[in-house]
């Protein structure tokens, strides 16, 4: 199972913080797990729409693994 | 030093603190942000801050380090609240302690401007009309350029 997080605004865009979910097969790296929950919530393909794998930005196309913290960031607002 | 917690924070305590940890500093310059009591000509009664701990200290600690090299700090202070917090509260506390003044402004401000566009905090207003998401603005990102 992989963790995958929705940060700010997305949680109520997808309706949950959390999802655990097995990697369905051709799930291999951030970009295609957009694609795939992308179908389900078309918000999350927006470019401004940053993935943290493991807390690391810029996660390219790094295998992603069972176990994996993957997480949905919007544009941030801090300060 | 970097801190990110929801526990409010006295402005002024951290400044002397700061001040009495950096050694040798000929200026220290330091900004406070507190959550503003109307947007938009709407009155807010609450503003809520969501981050994401492991990455959100990461990059602020980034942040200061960066400003650090950049322009030659004796030390830096990075205080960062999160959770829910009322007009007037304090939410951000930022110090520089550099050889000479230029350094300590100019560092005040860079942190800043990276802090409002990059660091990962989610600010939601909550008021009589309801709530709403804030994203960084235009001018935020534009003053962020200006360090590029």
């Amino acid at each position: 199972m992989a963790t995958i997080l929705f940060l700010g605004r997305l949680r109520e865009t997808v309706g949950t913080g959390v999802l655990d979910v097995t990697l369905p097969e051709g799930v291999r790296d951030a970009e295609s797990l957009r694609d795939w929950l992308g179908r389900d919530h078309p918000a999350l393909r927006e470019p401004s729409i940053r993935i943290a794998v493991n807390a690391e930005l810029h996660p390219g196309s790094a295998p992603l693994a069972e176990r994996d913290e993957i997480a949905f960031l919007p544009p941030v607002s801090g300060g | 030093m970097i801190r990110v917690h929801a526990e409010p924070f006295d402005a002024g305590g951290e400044l002397a603190a700061f001040a009495a940890r950096v050694e040798g500093a000929g200026a220290i310059a330091s900004f406070l942000g507190l959550v503003r009591g109307e947007s938009g000509g709407a009155d807010v009664s609450v503003l809520e801050l969501e981050h994401y701990p492991p990455l959100t200290e990461r990059t602020v600690a980034a942040i200061g380090e960066d400003a650090r090299d950049r322009f030659a700090l004796i030390g830096f202070a990075i205080v960062h609240r999160t959770g829910a917090l009322a007009p007037g509260e304090p939410i951000v506390f930022v110090a520089a302690a550099a050889a000479h003044r230029r350094a300590a402004f100019e560092a005040v401000d860079y942190m800043m401007d990276r802090l409002k566009t990059e660091a990962p905090f989610w600010k939601r207003e909550h008021g009589a009309n309801g709530s709403r998401w804030i994203e960084a603005r235009d001018e935020d990102l534009r003053d962020r350029a200006r360090w590029a």
